[in-house]
């Protein structure tokens, strides 16, 4: 599925919830339920900045995509990365670095999220973002970016 | 008898709803909200005596430099400095202290001397002072606290040698709520003739505070957690230290004669006040010395005091909260975690409760360390709050648990 498709999926999914208690319960389920990442990635070489809460993201390049695995010591944003990590693992390293990801804004996360949390959304993305570039980089050297 | 309702129409702030429920307002260590009288003050200083201090000859000048020096006499007052050139006008404790630490540093702390400050600081009152010592190559020692949030006083006369320079550290902590005996650390400090700076931010709001009495060598405090306006702060230090400080920053205002060869500073307070000042914050300020003295500065204390013993017992009471912090005395603050919840993911229900609280370090990472801990939920309190609302922090709680649960 390509990353526009999945986001109306979450969208549509957001829509039915007609508080934000729903939502946040949503969100908190997402988090229980993500996978734990594995103990040696959970180290200060993949934790993130920018996030009250700890995040350690990482990525590996399988077959032209990168799949992401992340956490955090919060369950809310161990939701909200379970949800990047459905928008954006399992893409090619282009569709990652293109990806809007207007979805943040549809479902209302980036309002309801104080500022320094939103800061953290941001820096998740810009990692998964960094890492898209570097895995490119890394195993499709023909199309180097900038060249 | 002091009514907080009464006083809560004075903030236009506290009258508004969040996510649909009337904000209750718990993160008065961060910053108080300001009664209208201060914010008119504001604005009525743009809209009325506008202009430069302490240059123009012309009415409007005038008419500002007068409010602006009423303001000093007011927090020399509040203060019970001796004279109000004592009374150094910042923008904020942080830039007080770090005035300090630069000045103060410059002239009397040398390579191999030592600063003291305590465990419970602020950060605006240990990297300043880190700073400090990496630049006159001293040593930053540090005063240890114990596991209630007290400081351990017994090897206080320990850690004061004949290297110390000074003594720098705060009233209340803003983590723990921790009423730090001052009295003690200045009188054991100035046994060793060593002068000792107060770090007033969280204290001056909830006790009375006489220079004077207390003998401390530097006091500083923010306007803004005065009820006064952010960008204002307040430096007293006593005149024959001040005196012997070179400038912090330099530029207009603080010099007397100035040629390309030469330059004679302008005498105290001005010295430490370079270029144009925070006129219309001061402004504020003084309003809010007098809002507060005209409310009753004794009943409302006595009223904190109640709300906060009233709040401690609910939030024990609470199932799943732990305080952190046990001080002997506590004033203006509770920390504490809910079992299990991270405090980002408490803080963001809470939040969507319409309830007003702090997460996170609170700028005091070394407190955080000693405890082990990320951070805390810290609910942090003013005059104008009210029983009920510290009831509607624990229904909050509550749902968090069962939210998470």
């Amino acid at each position: 599925m390509d990353i526009r498709q999945i986001e109306q999926n979450i969208i549509s999914e957001f829509k039915a919830f007609d508080d934000w208690m729903d939502r946040y319960n949503y969100l908190i389920e997402l988090g229980k339920s993500l996978p734990l990442i594995e103990t040696h990635l959970k180290t200060d070489r993949y934790l993130i900045s920018g996030c009250q809460s700890r995040v350690w993201l990482s990525a590996s390049y399988r077959d032209g995509m990168v799949v992401f695995t992340g956490d955090s010591d919060a369950v809310i944003t161990k939701g909200i990365i379970s949800l990047l990590i459905r928008v954006l693992s399992h893409q090619t390293p282009d569709a990652i670095l293109e990806a809007k990801l207007d979805f943040i804004n549809e479902i209302g996360l980036k309002d309801h999220l104080s500022p320094t949390r939103s800061n953290g959304l941001v820096s998740m993305i810009k990692q998964m973002k960094l890492y898209a570039l570097a895995l490119k980089t890394k195993y499709e050297p023909e199309a180097k970016p900038g060249s | 008898m002091f009514d907080p309702q009464k006083v809560r129409n004075d903030f236009p702030a506290l009258q508004q709803d969040i996510y649909g429920k009337p904000l209750v307002y718990l993160d008065n260590a961060a910053t108080t909200q300001k009664p209208r009288i201060v914010i008119d003050a504001v604005s009525g200083y743009y809209e009325s005596i506008n202009s430069n201090v302490h240059r123009g000859v012309h009415y409007l000048s005038q008419k500002a430099t007068e409010a602006y020096e009423s303001a000093r006499e007011r927090v020399r007052r509040l203060l019970n400095a001796g004279h109000s050139r004592e009374i150094i006008f910042t923008r904020g404790t942080t830039e007080s202290i770090n005035l300090v630490a630069h000045s103060f540093g410059r002239a009397f702390i040398h390579e191999g001397d030592e600063v003291l400050i305590s465990a419970l600081e602020h950060h605006a009152n240990i990297v300043p002072w880190q700073m400090a010592c990496a630049e006159r190559k001293a040593m930053l020692k540090v005063i240890p606290v114990d596991d209630n949030g007290d400081l351990i006083l017994e090897n206080l006369d320990q850690l004061l040698t004949e290297k110390t320079r000074i003594v720098a550290v705060t009233c209340v902590s803003n983590a723990l709520g921790t009423v730090v005996p001052v009295r003690e650390i200045i009188r054991m400090a100035h046994t060793r003739d060593i002068p000792v700076l107060i770090d007033g931010a969280q204290g001056i709001v909830h006790m009375k505070v006489d220079v004077k009495e207390l003998d401390c060598d530097f006091f500083c405090f923010s306007g803004h957690k005065f009820y006064g306006p952010m960008g204002v702060g307040v430096l007293y230090g006593k005149e024959r230290f001040l005196e012997q400080m070179p400038p912090y920053q330099t530029g207009g205002e603080m010099i007397s004669t100035v040629t390309f060869d030469k330059v004679t500073f302008n005498e105290l307070p001005f010295r430490f006040e370079a270029g144009t000042p925070n006129v219309a914050d001061v402004i504020g300020l003084d309003k809010a010395i007098g809002y507060v003295s005209d409310t009753g500065m004794e009943e409302v204390w006595k009223y904190e005091a109640e709300l906060i013993h009233y709040a401690l017992q609910k939030l024990q009471n609470t199932p799943g909260v732990r305080i952190i912090g046990h001080p002997m005395e506590r004033m203006g603050v509770i920390s504490f975690l809910i079992e299990g919840i991270h405090p980002y993911d408490a803080g963001t229900i809470i939040d969507r409760m319409g309830v007003a609280i702090r997460t996170g370090h609170h700028c005091a990472q070394p407190v955080m360390d000693r405890f082990g801990i990320p951070g805390t939920l810290r609910a942090s309190f003013a005059l104008y709050n009210t029983i009920g609302e510290v009831d509607r922090l624990c229904e909050a709680i509550n749902l968090t648990r069962k939210m998470f649960g």
